[in-house]
Formats: structure tokens, C-alpha cells, sequence
């Protein structure tokens, strides 16, 4: 079946997630939609399954209009979709999953799960899939549960199958299985709309590659093309961004991190023995693409990691296995990835937030009392400082625009004693101006003679304001670099080649 | 945007946990006028209720299409006379002859708001911590237990006496509550789970102590009931004998300023409202949210308990059964939604509800009015305050404050 995309549009509100978005998925074809996160792709694709009404633009199927209102209908019209997380009920066997939502029925609505067993097996015979019809999905390692998931898809007779980053949850060899998976059902006459992020796998199955970037489709590639101009085209080039900044003048390292080890609950290890070393006024920048480490690496500098082996030493003490209030004491100043989440709270003020990591004594306490008109003068100063817009510092933080939420961040920060700073993703989702602004403040910062460690997936933003840059990829360091190292080699590096280019570093 | 952020497993699925904290920060975030309109419509529905199930109604509605009159009046009558009575028996007795006798309904009201607003501070300060204390029973019982041991078995001197009973009352129910902070902050336990189960603990711990000599049992009994409290442990009356206002109610003056002093002057209160809102956003500025957890319990678990010390020593002195809670427990999480979980607002809402129940007793005894008719109202109040959607609905209210963004985001999620 052909699907095509005429001129999809999607807006949330002032923001367009998708825009004008043409795209053609020939039948037996695997078409890969590659782009960084937060670029529009997985949008397009729930517009595609009828969870979304798409402002503009239409769906064809084999040139047929399609009108969905939901996923049933997408279902109905051959369109299957394999979730990044998974729509399976873990204590439901898998055939009781795979007929879930369209159950056959036989006398007296008794559930006709022979032939769903049949089915499954009937399925898991042709792509050679080893699975147990009756066995719970909860018991199932995560590789199979999303093979149920496509049996589920093709057992409604799928002619076109979505993976939403179906490689994120899986383990380097069942991606290899997931890689074979897909060629088979491609052979099988399947077409295959294939969204990530990862440049290996994308040259590695893709027949065509689409390039969306802020929501626009900027441009198509074919599988043989190199690394380097997939992340160029993925990353893109469009807003230069450059930070007026003198050559740092770094002192004795102050950030010595060795054999840094984070694992998470389930065992996987995410950050895997890394170690670096940031002198005092020089910014090191992590890049990478997303997903390889550094959220990791950076909740581990500031202890909010569980597992965490190895060694963070600042200024030569040791802060591994301390407690977040006792390593934000030690000196470290952070700003979380994630704004909303781990930055602010909405409901407090602009003032309340101000003084979010000094609940406790001076400034702002004595006694066990706020001291309010403290804290209200410090606020007022800081707001002019920080040039945050806002109509007074009784104002809600959640009411505050992104930019202005992050400078409320920074101000809290940059406003105590630090001896280091770690700003993870600082700039995402704000506008030019606030970016300069906030570039502006790393700099100071740098230039105060403070170690800083920016993470970010923007080579832009990378690029303007590292001394050294380390890249990293699947919880590795590929290797640290000057910062005015060529973009193409950084976007090698990115993909896991090593500067020695001697191919894949997993 | 939909994009998730951390592919790498990173991110963990959302739990329970979030859900029941957005449910708390909505129960915060209401504002007064929903409040107040909730009430206005439950008293309105009340107001059907006693019109339909009134006999003259009922009779005079059967020839309602030729004299509507007669319907109409009997339904202003028993309505109205419902309400006044309602009034006259929880503020002031138009009937009484001296103002003495007159103001004795508002002091009545005073006495059943006294537990229910302490309870119910005790409740409001786990919303703002993003916890639903469920177990004002537990603690109230635990409370109430070891304050009357204190009142009946352990003879001290006056003044003494009262205040190493309340201390006791107060420290049991703070470890009724603590508990649960426990459980929450070491095993991720839900405390809505807990609470409920420590309630069962309770009751039939205190139920088995009342019947075991030598313990809660009166002496010489075998009714499953205590000794009267000593003189020297009873809550002074406020205005003498002739009322039954009691010096617990100078206690629950004291608390609600402490607890207001607590959320929004103190640094304690401050990392309380930092988890309750963003428990993310506080862990990561250094504040320990578990202990917070723990603390916020047994601070709840202290104030409810004080509630149930308030009961043993100043409204049931002589003696007391397994009933003793009488269901404040759970009054108290109604007075706590009702008063948005503010300490001032609690306050008035206790007062409130002490109002339904003293002059609930007053219209059953005027009117023939059943009380349950105040239990479905007070019902209603929890239920319109529960849907605040269905009151803006109904009052055609626009959406509280100005900003779709969140809202729009939020749906996005769902969609997803």
C-alpha cells in the first residue's frame, strides 16, 4: 500500500509541531524519519494514526483520502503502529493481547482465544518468532514484547507499520534482531515508517531517509549517505549562534571525574566508566545525541543518580555517595534538563522559587523563619539583574514564558557561591533572545574563573561556547576535543566513530 | 513536544503517585468562590430534598394544576422552616428570652467545630504535602487512647495533668501518623493504603483494650467502655457549666495559627509546599523529600490526634467508647477540601460543619426533619467540591486563571 502526507500542518497552541509535511511511503519500502527530539516526527505520526486531528493537509492511501477520528480507524485503513512504549496490559497473555479491542466472540460472548492462539503462532511461524501464545507479557523480556507488538499489528492486517524509536528500549543485539525483523517485513511486502534518531540504523535498513528538523521536512537522503551529512542535514545550520566570548584562561582542574559508572534500576548500564577532568574557567561541553549518557551523567554529578560508582571529586573532595543538599552546598550549581519538571514549581511564586535550594538558614532563614522582606528585596534585585519578565515577583512562575522560567533558574543558581556549574540542555525550546542571554551568563560564569559543564544536543550551542568539547555515545566518551573542532568530525564522533575513524565504537 | 525526551529508559513510567499528587494540587489550587458556590448548591439540593419528601408537599402536590398555591407555600414552609431551624439551632435562638440562652446554639457549634477543624488541619496539611491522610480514624482512636489513659489512670496535679494528657494524646497520634510517613518515604507504600488499614488497627486494638481489665476498661465493669477522666484532666469549661464550650477550642485557636505559621512563614512549610507541588523540582534543589514525607505524617497525624484529645477531655469526660472518633476522621477530609486546605479556611469550614451538626439535631427535633438531610448535604458539598468542572458548569464560571498552555500540553499527554 502507498501512503502519502500532502501538506500536513499540526499546531499546539502558538507552536507548530508540524509544518506543511510532505511525505511518501512507497509499498515494500522502509522509510525512515529521521530527526532530533522534540523535531515533530512522532506528532506526524500520531496525525498519521488518527490520535491527532491534523490542522491541515491530508492522508492517502493508494491515492484514496483517508478521514480519521481515531487509531480504530487508522487500524481499519491498514495503518499498524508499534509504540516506544508499549500498548501491551502485563498481565494478559500475549494472545490475549494480540485479539484485545477486536475479540472473536462464539456462543454466549465466551472469547474465542483458540483462534487468536492460532494466529499467533500462524505469525510468529512466518518471521521465525519464537513465542509462547499463553505466556503472561509480563514475563517477557522487552525484545519480545514489542515482537507481540507487531504480531498485534499484523495479526489486524497491517500494510503499513509505524516504529516509533522502536530501538530506544532495546539491548544492542536485539536491535540487530529488530533490523533482520524489518527486512523481513519489508520482503513481505510491508511498508515500514521508521522513526529515530540513530544515524547506524537508519544507514543500516533504510530504503529512503526524510530529514525533519523543527517540525519542517528539510530535506530526503539516501542510505549511502555518510554519517557526517545526516547529522549536518538532522542537526542543521540554519540560526548561527555566536557567543562574543575571549579565550578562556583555565587554572588547575577542578572536576575530576574517573571510572564514573551509572546504572539504572534494571541493571542497564548507562554511563559506563567515563572519566574527564574540567579546570577551573574553561567550559567543558558534553555533546552527543540524545539518550546516550549525559542526563545521566549530569544527574550523577549532582546525586541524584541511585547507583553511581566511581569518583566525582571537586576541588579535591569527594562527592559521590553524598546527599544532593550536601553536594549543592559543596558549591555545585545546576540547571536540570528538564525545566518544568525539575527547575521550577509552577504553583510557587517567582520569589519562592528564587530560594528553592536554600530552604534552609541564611540568607533567606533564621530561626526556622522565612525571612520574607529578605527574600523580596533579593528577588527584585535579581529580577532586574536577570531581566526576567515578569509582572512581579508574586507572580507564579508557571505563568512565566520558558525563557523567563530558565532565567529564574539561572538567577537561583548563579546567584550562590559556586565552585562548579553544570547546565544541562540550557537553552532548549527558548528563543533567540533568551539564548544569547543565557550563553551570555555561561560565559560570565567561565569567565569568574568557575569550572562550567554544559551538556547539550545542539552542535550550534556546543560549539559556541566550549573550550573542550567531549562527545559521548552509548555512555561512552568517544573523546575529548577542542572546541573549535570541525562540525563534521563532531558529528562523526556523535555517531560513535572515534577521531581514528575506525568505525563503530559500540 | 511529543517527542519524548529520554529515549535511553531513562524516564520511568508515570506511577499512581502523580496522579494522586495532581489530584492534590487540584484540591489546593480551588479557588474560594468554589467553595462557597458548592455550599450554596448543596444547601439548594438540600432544599429539594426536604420539599419533596415534606407530607403537606406531597399531599398539596396532588391537586397542584388547580390550586399551585398550596403546593408552593408548603414548600416555602418546610423548606424555610427547615433552615431556620437549621440556623436557630447552630447560631443564635430567636425564641430564647435573654441573650444568655439565645447565643447558647452559636457555642454548641463552636464545641462540634472544635475537633473537626483540628482534624481537618491535620488532613489539609497532607494535601499541601501532596499526601491523602485517610486515617483520622487510627489516629484519632490512638490519640484519644492514650490522652484518656492519662485523664483516668495516672493521678497528677491540676494543670499538670491536662497538659501531660493532651502531650500524650498528641505524641500518639503524631506516631499513628508517622507510621505512615515511614512506610511512604522507606518502601514507596501508599499512604492512602496505610492509613485506611491503620484505622482497622486501631479500632480494634482500642476495641480490645477497652474490653481488657487493667488496660482502657473501666474497673469494676464489663462494658467495653472507660472510667470517667479525673477532674484534673478535663478541659476547663469556657463560660461555665451551663455550656459545653471548653478550653479545647483556645487549643484549636493555637493550632490553626501554628499550622499557618508553619506552611507559610516557616522553612519547614516551604520544602512541605515544594513537594506537594513539584516533588521533582524540590528533590532536585537539595530538599529530602522523604523526610519531608515522614515529617508532614506525623506532624498530621499530631493534629488530628488533638482532635481526638479534644473529644476524651473536653466533649465526652465521662468515659469513652470505640465510637469515640464519631466519624470526625472523616469529616475532617470534607472540612479540609472545603477550606482548600488553607488553615483560615479550614477554620471556617470546621465551624461550618459544626453548624450542620448542632442545628442538624435542632431541625430533626423542630421540623421532624431527618438529620440525614445534613449528612446528603455535607455529602454534596465533598462532591461539588470534588467537581469543580460541575459548579463552573452549572454557575457558567470561566476556567481558573488564564493559562491554556499547560492545560493544552496536558491533553497532549493524555492523547499520547
Amino acid at each position: 500500500m502507498e501512503l502519502e502526507l500532502h501538506g500536513i500542518t499540526k499546531r499546539f497552541g502558538a507552536l507548530v509541531a508540524n509544518d506543511h509535511i510532505n511525505l511518501t511511503v512507497k509499498p515494500g519500502e522502509i522509510h525512515a524519519l529521521l530527526g532530533e527530539n522534540g523535531a515533530g516526527k512522532s506528532t506526524l505520526m500520531n496525525v498519521l494514526y488518527g490520535l491527532y486531528r491534523a490542522d491541515e493537509g491530508e492522508i492517502l492511501l493508494d491515492g484514496v483520502a483517508q478521514h480519521f477520528t481515531g487509531p480504530g480507524d487508522a487500524m481499519a485503513a491498514g495503518i499498524g503502529m508499534v509504540h516506544q512504549h508499549f500498548m501491551l496490559i502485563p498481565v494478559f497473555t500475549v494472545a490475549e493481547n494480540v485479539m484485545l479491542g477486536h475479540e472473536n466472540t462464539s456462543f454466549g460472548g465466551r472469547l474465542d482465544l483458540s483462534a487468536a492462539r492460532a494466529k499467533v503462532r500462524e505469525i510468529s511461524k512466518r518471521f521465525g518468532f519464537d513465542i509462547d501464545p499463553d505466556a503472561l507479557v509480563e514475563d517477557l523480556p522487552v525484545g519480545v514484547q514489542q515482537r507481540v507488538e507487531i504480531i498485534k499489528s499484523l495479526s489486524r492486517d497491517a500494510k503499513v507499520l509505524v516504529f516509533d524509536e522502536p530501538t530506544a528500549v532495546l539491548t544492542p543485539q536485539e536491535t540487530d534482531e529488530l533490523m533482520a525483523i524489518m527486512r523481513q517485513l519489508k520482503e513481505a511486502g510491508t511498508s515500514i515508517v521508521f522513526i529515530t534518531h540513530k544515524l547506524r540504523e537508519v544507514r543500516e535498513v533504510a530504503d529512503r531517509i526524510t530529514v525533519i528538523r523543527l517540525g519542517k521536512v528539510v530535506g530526503e537522503a539516501s542510505p549511502k549517505s555518510s554519517n557526517t551529512e545526516l547529522a549536518s542535514l538532522m542537526v542543521g545550520r540554519s540560526v548561527e549562534l555566536t557567543v562574543k566570548k575571549q579565550p578562556a584562561k583555565p587554572g588547575k582542574a577542578a572536576l575530576v571525574v574517573t571510572d564514573l559508572r551509572v546504572i539504572d534500576p534494571t541493571g542497564q548500564v548507562l554511563v559506563n566508566s567515563i572519566s574527564f577532568e574540567v579546570k577551573a574557567g574553561e567550559v567543558l561541553a558534553i555533546a552527543g545525541v540524545q539518550g546516550n549518557g549525559q542526563t545521566e551523567l549530569t544527574e550523577a554529578l549532582l546525586g541524584l543518580q541511585p547507583r553511581v560508582t566511581g569518583s566525582i571529586a571537586l576541588d579535591g573532595r569527594e562527592l559521590t555517595g553524598k546527599s544532593i543538599r550536601s553536594i549543592l552546598d559543596a558549591g555545585v550549581g545546576f540547571v536540570p534538563e528538564d525545566r518544568t519538571e525539575d527547575g521550577v514549581v509552577a504553583e510557587f511564586t517567582v520569589a519562592e522559587n528564587l530560594m528553592l535550594d536554600r530552604s534552609d538558614g541564611a540568607p533567606f532563614v533564621r530561626y526556622g523563619s522565612l525571612r520574607l522582606n529578605d527574600l523580596a528585596d533579593f528577588a527584585r534585585e535579581k529580577v532586574t539583574e536577570f531581566d526576567i519578565r515578569t509582572q512581579s515577583i508574586e507572580t507564579h512562575a508557571g505563568r512565566l514564558s520558558g525563557g523567563n522560567q530558565q532565567k529564574v533558574v539561572l538567577a537561583r543558581e548563579l546567584s550562590r557561591d559556586l565552585r562548579l556549574f553544570v547546565a544541562a540542555q540550557p537553552t532548549r525550546g527558548l528563543d533567540v533572545g533568551s539564548i544569547e542571554f543565557v550563553h551570555t551568563r555561561i560565559i560570565e560564569t567561565r569567565d569568574s574563573g568557575i569550572p562550567v559543564v554544559v551538556v547539550s544536543t545542539e552542535l550550534d550551542e556546543v560549539t559556541a561556547l566550549a573550550d573542550r568539547i567531549a562527545v559521548m555515545y552509548r555512555g561512552n566518551i568517544v573523546g575529548i576535543v577542542p572546541g573549535d573542532t570541525p562540525r563534521e568530525t563532531l558529528g562523526l564522533m556523535m555517531a560513535g566513530e572515534s577521531l581514528a575513524g575506525s568505525g563503530d565504537a559500540a | 513536544m511529543s517527542d519524548t525526551t529520554a529515549p535511553a529508559a531513562s524516564t520511568p513510567p508515570t506511577d499512581g503517585r502523580d496522579r494522586w499528587g495532581q489530584i492534590a494540587r487540584d484540591i489546593v489550587g480551588g479557588s474560594v468562590g468554589i467553595s462557597i458556590l458548592a455550599v450554596v448548591l448543596a444547601l439548594a439540593f438540600g432544599a429539594i430534598l426536604i420539599a419533596t419528601t415534606d407530607e403537606e408537599v406531597q399531599a398539596t402536590s396532588a391537586y397542584f394544576f388547580s390550586r399551585p398555591t398550596d403546593m408552593l407555600r408548603a414548600i416555602w414552609e418546610a423548606v424555610f422552616g427547615a433552615y431556620s431551624a437549621l440556623f436557630q439551632g447552630s447560631i443564635y435562638n430567636f425564641r430564647a428570652d435573654e441573650f444568655a440562652r439565645g447565643i447558647r446554639p452559636l457555642t454548641e457549634t463552636l464545641t462540634f467545630a472544635t475537633p473537626l477543624i483540628v482534624a481537618g488541619l491535620g488532613v489539609g496539611l497532607g494535601f499541601r504535602v501532596g499526601m491523602f491522610n485517610i486515617g483520622g480514624r487510627g489516629q484519632m482512636l490512638a490519640a484519644a487512647a492514650a490522652a484518656g489513659y492519662v485523664g483516668f489512670a495516672v493521678p497528677l496535679p491540676p494543670v499538670i495533668h491536662v497538659i501531660v494528657a493532651v502531650i500524650a494524646g498528641i505524641a500518639a497520634g503524631a506516631l499513628w501518623g508517622g507510621i505512615v510517613g515511614l512506610l511512604k518515604a522507606r518502601t514507596g507504600a501508599h499512604e492512602v493504603i496505610v492509613t485506611i488499614m491503620l484505622n482497622f488497627v486501631a479500632l480494634y486494638l482500642i476495641s480490645f483494650l477497652l474490653r481488657t481489665p487493667g488496660a482502657l476498661q473501666a474497673p469494676g465493669s464489663s462494658n467495653p467502655k472507660t472510667a470517667p477522666m479525673l477532674d484534673t484532666a478535663v478541659f476547663p469549661e469556657l463560660f461555665g457549666p451551663s455550656y459545653n464550650l471548653h478550653a479545647g477550642f483556645l487549643l484549636v485557636i493555637a493550632a490553626t495559627v501554628f499550622v499557618w505559621w508553619l506552611l507559610n512563614r516557616s522553612s519547614m512549610g516551604f520544602k512541605f509546599r515544594a513537594v506537594g507541588e513539584n516533588p521533582h523540582a524540590a528533590r532536585v534543589a537539595g530538599i529530602n523529600v522523604n523526610r519531608v514525607y515522614i515529617l508532614a505524617m506525623v506532624l498530621s497525624g499530631a493534629l488530628v490526634g488533638l482532635a481526638g484529645v479534644s473529644q476524651v477531655l473536653g466533649t465526652e469526660t465521662n468515659g469513652f467508647s470505640a465510637g469515640i472518633d464519631a466519624g470526625i476522621g472523616f469529616d475532617a477530609i470534607t472540612v479540609a477540601l472545603l477550606g482548600r486546605s488553607r488553615p483560615w479556611g479550614i477554620f471556617v469550614a470546621g465551624i461550618l460543619f459544626g453548624a450542620f451538626k448542632a442545628g442538624g439535631f435542632a431541625m430533626q427535633a423542630a421540623e421532624g426533619i431527618p438529620i440525614d438531610i445534613v449528612l446528603v448535604v455535607q455529602s454534596l458539598i465533598v462532591l461539588f467540591i470534588a467537581a469543580p468542572p460541575l459548579v463552573r458548569a452549572i454557575f457558567r464560571l470561566p476556567l481558573p486563571g488564564s493559562k491554556p498552555k499547560p492545560r493544552a500540553v496536558a491533553v497532549i499527554e493524555e492523547a499520547k
